[in-house]
């Protein structure tokens, strides 16, 4: 049973301090409760309900399905699909395998981290964009090929990713301004 | 006459959605009675966004490199002109184009043709029969032996023999077997799984189920990387689909057979791809690759006897139980019958998927149907296979194309 501490108590409440995600969460937890080999699923779903892992939520998990935190870092640590940071609100998702290579992904590369000013695996400081190197998107005769939240765009140019980076950036501005009226 | 759109990764990448939209929009300004269907990839990646005019009597004309602009020039041109715009035609019905010519179409043989999420399109074109047959008339060692005969081994890149892969798990002891289908395709360059899953996920379904009554199994999974978002929203309509007609699911075809298949999400690890890696990961577990024996046929997901195919070979399996498996075997080079799927990319002018007997030499296959190199630049090595394959240089351009 649970500890004495109540720590598993107090994890509990801050989570549940978000109704937005407490109620998808444990409808997450019961739709694989007591299926075993659910984990990399389990996951999965938490991503996509957080943006990332949260480490509180693996901890809550483990108490929660009986599991040993250990396994759940192990395996959340093992697979490039997980994030254990928020990321921004536009994944972009740069391919770098050899047909990308070849057709001039690097000079893609430089453009966008010269526009955003971050690195492979950073996050621009607005919480806009986040971007990561994949090895191949399966769109290889578009290459060089970028993916941003699940929408593949190529052949690019630098040229090309820019303008769709400053397209996506410029309606995020739209959207915001016109929240505020 | 109808109009058919190629709605895979790479045409609604390159803007086929746009085009769709135009297209839409034009016939409804003209006050058109015209049908727009959709339609999965046809492996002319390099000339997307395609666009296919199909008048009354099925005669197809082909359109490459579609845009916006472009689609209101056919509409005058071709759709109320009734003279096709040539200029824009990539293939009439008169002539092939150069991509298209040099293939046979077995596992691609419905892909860009019809709507891959539309099962009476696939059931329009022969789908599940091959399956209703396995269920109804054939006894396990009859399905088996019409796969030995067509000499099908794994698209998957070992090349091992199916039929004794599916024998073995037959004969595995124990009433609880798996089926499971390898999506994982991490190699860079190679996206022929995923346009196969796009472009008709009845096929691979219907093989993967005619091999759950050839080893007994009535569960399969198809493990598909999460990069193919579109793959696995394709395939999962399939699925529903299929078990809403009692073709797949509970008592398959009214014989009191199951045979559900559910899809898991890979989650970003190339060494998931390695089939016992991939059932770790199918386990929850970390994809650590083990040693074998034992194989998965005797003990896989969850112990448990397990066969495991790529996606390609399922797709070959209906085709192979519809026309026998001498006409597979008629096709390709003794020691690896049929065809095999290529996906050409890098520096080619015509990059794309394609469907070729094995033994074709790889200069056909880059010059003849990839057109060659982009500008005509000097050719130096081409890459086969993943990072496990090797560069092949110019000098070896004869080298055939097959599985050893
Ligand atoms: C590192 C590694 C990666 C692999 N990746 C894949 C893959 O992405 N897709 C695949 O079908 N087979 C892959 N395989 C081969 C599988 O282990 C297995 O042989 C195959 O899925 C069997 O199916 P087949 O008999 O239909 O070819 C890989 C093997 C290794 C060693
Ligand atoms: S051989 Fe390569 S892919 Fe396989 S486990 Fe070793 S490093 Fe990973
Ligand atoms: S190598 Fe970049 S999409 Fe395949």
């Amino acid at each position: 049973m649970s500890c004495t501490c109540q720590c598993n108590k107090q994890q509990e409440n801050d989570i549940q301090k978000n109704p937005k995600t407490w109620g998808p969460l444990q409808e997450l937890l019961e739709q694989y409760r007591g299926k075993a080999g659910s984990l990399v699923a389990i996951l999965q779903g938490v991503q996509s309900i957080y943006g990332y892992l949260p480490q509180q939520v693996m901890e809550y998990i483990a108490s929660a399905m009986k599991m040993k935190p250990a396994k759940i870092y192990g395996v959340a640590t093992f697979y490039t699909q997980f994030r254990l940071q928020p990321v921004g609100k536009f994944l972009i998702l740069l391919c770098q395998g050899t047909a990308c290579h070849v057709n001039g992904s690097e000079r893609i590369l430089t453009a966008i981290c010269e526009e955003l000013g971050i690195k492979p695996g950073e996050t621009t400081p607005d919480g806009l964009f986040t971007l990561n190197c994949v090895a191949c998107l399966g769109c290889c005769s578009l290459a060089p090929v970028m993916m941003i939240n699940d929408q593949a765009y190529g052949p690019l140019t630098p040229d090309k990713a820019l303008k769709i980076i400053r397209d996506l950036n410029a309606s995020e501005q739209q959207a915001c301004e016109g929240g505020k009226e | 006459m109808k109009i058919r759109i190629g709605l895979g990764s790479c045409g609604i990448a390159a803007g086929a959605l746009k085009v769709k939209e135009c297209v839409e929009t034009e016939i409804q300004g003209r006050g058109l009675d015209i049908k727009v269907q959709t339609t999965g990839c046809i492996g002319m990646c390099h000339a997307e966004p395609i666009l296919d005019v199909i008048d009354e009597q099925e005669r197809v004309y082909t359109y490459g490199y579609v845009t916006p602009e472009m689609v209101k020039k056919i509409f005058d041109g071709h759709i109320t002109g009734q003279s096709p715009v040539e200029k824009y035609l990539l293939a009439t019905p008169e002539k092939e184009c150069d991509f298209l010519a040099g293939q046979k179409r077995v596992a691609l043989r419905n892909c860009g043709i019809i709507n891959p999420e539309q099962l009476q399109d696939y059931v329009d074109h022969e789908g599940y029969q091959a399956l209703k047959r396995a269920v109804t008339k054939m006894t396990q060692e009859e399905v088996i032996s019409e796969i030995k005969e067509s000499g099908l081994r794994g698209r998957g890149g070992a090349g091992f023999p199916t039929w004794f892969k599916w024998d073995a798990a037959r004969k595995s002891p124990g009433n609880v077997k798996y089926i499971v289908c390898n999506a994982d395709e991490g190699d860079p360059g190679a996206f022929m799984d995923r346009s196969l899953l796009e472009g008709d996920p009845h096929a691979v379904l219907e093989g993967m189920a005619i091999a759950g009554y050839a080893v007994g199994a009535n569960q399969g999974f198809i493990y598909c990387r999460a990069e193919y978002p579109l793959a696995i929203r394709r395939a999962e309509l399939a699925i529903k689909q299929a078990e809403e007609r009692g073709m797949l699911g509970k008592n398959i075809f009214g014989t009191g057979i199951d045979f559900e298949i559910r899809i898991k999400q890979g989650a970003g690890a190339f060494v998931c791809g390695e089939e016992t890696a991939l059932i770790a990961s199918l386990e929850g577990e970390r994809g650590m690759p083990r040693l074998k024996p034992p194989f998965p046929a005797q003990s896989g997901y969850w112990e448990k006897p397990t066969n495991i195919n790529n996606v390609e070979t399922y797709a070959n399996v209906p085709w192979i139980l519809a026309n026998g498996g001498k006409a597979f075997s008629a096709m390709g080079t003794d020691k690896s019958p049929g065809t095999k799927v290529f996906a050409l990319a890098g520096k080619i002018k015509r990059g794309g998927l394609v469907e070729v007997p094995m033994g074709l030499p790889l200069k056909e296959v880059i010059f003849n149907i990839g057109g060659g190199t982009k500008g005509d630049q000097k050719f130096k090595a081409v890459q086969m296979g993943g990072p496990s394959g090797g560069c092949i240089p110019e000098e070896l351009l004869e080298t055939i194309a097959q599985s050893c």
